[in-house]
């Protein structure tokens, strides 16, 4: 990463369908290892801000900068490879694959042998294999996974689930990790471990984070700086205590009565 | 859990082996079967060619092909015309009789040859159609293997609608089972590694496949271009066992066949489909007499096999004799919980 660089700037990003504005003028900026959130009421466009970040949609104008290089437009497998990894709001694991198959899916993209090597599995392959194994299981034990390695990963709790999702996504070695929503459906413990793990992938690993989160006590509680997006626009930003003191905030999530009464 | 891994990895090379071995076995122990039965082992060993590949597309990486037949008649004109006319023409002083020594010593490059030319089709038809999905793929096969089938039927220098005949008998035992054993091998080993869960990660999630840094487009055109290899190797072996072939051959109902073989034995269980390319050849053999009534008695034969579900009664069976394969075994390494 060259210095003077964010390590992502979304710059004047708008993202339509037809006549329907799904992102308007959108700018945000995140910095290496910070633990950003991302709020708004329900069709605010943040799961849409998501799709852009990672290649699902291209921006229908803006630019996005990662670590200083374009990839508004990318191919998703192409800025996952660059280093941006994401998780999915309904969850979306591989079904037939066992847990820890799951996870060495992570370093497909990045295998140093290729289709020949494979089908020959002379010992370049064989080594190859033992790294990701072995990888692949420090990985599930940090996060208290290993003994369901070899379970189909449909028949883990539902907050398991979520949590492989995210170890999915940090096995591809991310500097900025987008989690759409994954305390959604988390009961209150659950929820307690998610944010110990949020605040670990930034402590341990490095990760910049970037969490769309509903529950105001997560975000509240580890996002060191918040967005507000509503309508699609940018509503609002700063550190939690400004967001919550923001009388545009309150109205946006409460109503124009509400935001009198509390403004 | 790493000692199950190592006897899963080294598993299909023994296979390999066996397979091999038994191909050279039969052949040297020639004689012991007439004709009849001979071929039936040949097309049965041909269908597991065909069925096995047409896994990896449909089975693995859940992408709905129509024109594996296609790919087969790609294999079977370009085999018939290297032994029938390129080889004699440029060796004219040596015997080609499809026995004979050059005919067999040149064999192995006219199948590989074959494979690649059909290979390089799968390669045209699938980079621009496997961006689309499902239906759309399934149209966009179904039009290829008429065009092929309408090209070749309007082809003068390769017979025409009348096909080719007189194509030199070089496919034998060895050929058809050693090559059936390479392509068993092949996809159990492709798929069962870190790569080759990539197809299968594309066939359950292609978003999510893409996030993790996956190239969807391109595992499915490399599973597609694989297919199409092990279809065009078939279609050589079995241009040079019934010694005659047709655009008709290769029509719309044998790749429909060939997708029968691949449901039956169960997607994405390339051990199974090779039993169900076995079974079906068979049971080719003993409906003979009803001909008309063949594809009745398949899409009956599904239907059953939809309700009963035999694979996966027969998964279990097949693990009591197979008892290193890890499924289900849970994690017991204390060591590295830390």
């Amino acid at each position: 990463m060259s210095a003077g660089h964010s390590l992502l700037e979304v710059r004047n990003c708008s993202l339509r369908f037809g006549g329907i504005a799904a992102l308007t003028d959108v700018s945000i900026k995140i910095e290496a290892g910070e633990l950003l959130g991302l709020i708004g009421p329900n069709g605010a466009g943040k799961t849409s801000l998501f799709n852009i970040l990672t290649g699902v949609y291209r921006p229908t104008e803006g630019e996005i900068l990662f670590e200083g290089g374009q990839v508004a437009g990318l191919p998703s497998h192409e800025i996952n490879t660059l280093g941006m990894a994401r998780t999915f709001q309904n969850i979306r694991l591989f079904g037939s694959l066992d847990v820890g198959m799951n996870v060495r899916t992570s370093f497909i993209a990045r295998l140093r042998n290729g289709l020949i090597n494979t089908v020959r599995r002379g010992r370049s392959f064989r080594s190859e294999e033992e790294e990701i194994q072995e990888e692949g299981h420090r990985l599930l034990s940090y996060f208290g996974l290993q003994h369901a390695a070899l379970h189909p990963s449909r028949s883990l709790p539902y907050g398991d689930q979520r949590r492989l999702e995210i170890v999915r996504a940090l096995a591809t070695k991310p500097r900025l990790l987008l989690l759409d929503e994954p305390a959604a459906g988390m009961n209150p413990t659950e929820k307690e471990e998610l944010k110990r793990l949020i605040a670990r992938l930034r402590d341990e690993f490095g990760t910049a984070v970037l969490l769309v989160e509903h529950d105001m006590k997560v975000v509240m509680g580890i996002c060191e700086r918040l967005y507000v997006l509503d309508q699609g626009k940018v509503l609002a930003s700063g550190t939690p205590e400004e967001i919550r003191a923001n009388p545009k905030v309150i109205t946006a999530y409460l109503g124009e009565d509400h935001g009198e009464v509390v403004g | 859990m790493s000692r199950s891994y190592h006897a899963r990895i080294k598993n299909p090379r023994l296979a390999l082996g066996a397979g091999i071995a038994l191909a050279v076995l039969l052949q040297l122990c020639g004689g012991w079967t007439d004709p009849y039965t001979t071929q039936v082992i040949l097309f049965a060993a041909i269908n597991v060619i065909l069925a096995v590949s047409l896994n990896l597309v449909m089975g693995e990486t859940g992408q709905f092909s129509l024109c594996h037949a296609a790919f087969m008649a790609v294999g079977a004109y370009t085999s018939a015309l290297l032994t029938g006319k390129a080889l004699p023409a440029m060796l004219p002083q040596l015997a080609w009789t499809g026995t004979s020594w050059a005919s067999q010593l040149t064999f192995l490059p006219v199948l590989i040859i074959a494979g690649l030319i059909a290979a390089f089709a799968g390669l045209i038809v699938g980079g621009p159609s496997l961006r689309l999905r499902g239906d759309y793929l399934a149209m966009v096969t179904l039009g290829f293997g008429e065009i092929i089938r309408v090209l070749l039927q309007n082809t003068n220098a390769v017979g025409g609608a009348r096909g080719m005949e007189g194509i030199l008998p070089a496919t034998n035992l060895f050929w058809a089972i050693g090559f059936a054993a390479v392509t068993l091998y092949s996809m159990i080993a492709l798929v069962r590694s870190t790569y080759g869960r990539g197809f299968q990660a594309v066939r359950d999630d292609e978003i999510a496949a893409a996030a993790m840094g996956i190239n969807t487009t391109r595992f499915k055109v490399t599973a597609f271009v694989i297919g199409a290899f092990f279809a065009g190797v078939a279609g050589a072996l079995y241009a040079h066992a019934v010694e005659f072939i047709s655009p008709e051959g290769f029509n719309f109902l044998r790749s429909f066949e060939i997708i029968v073989m691949v449901i039956l034995g169960g997607l994405g269980r390339p051990v199974g489909v090779a039993v169900a390319a076995i079974l079906i050849t068979l049971l080719n053999e003993w409906l003979r007499d009803l001909s008309q009534y063949r594809m009745v008695v398949y899409a009956l034969i599904i239907i059953l096999f939809m309700i009963f579900r035999p694979t996966e009664s027969l998964g279990p069976f097949f693990r009591r004799f197979l008892p290193k394969l890890p499924m289900g075994r849970t994690e017991t390494k204390p060591d590295n919980a830390s």
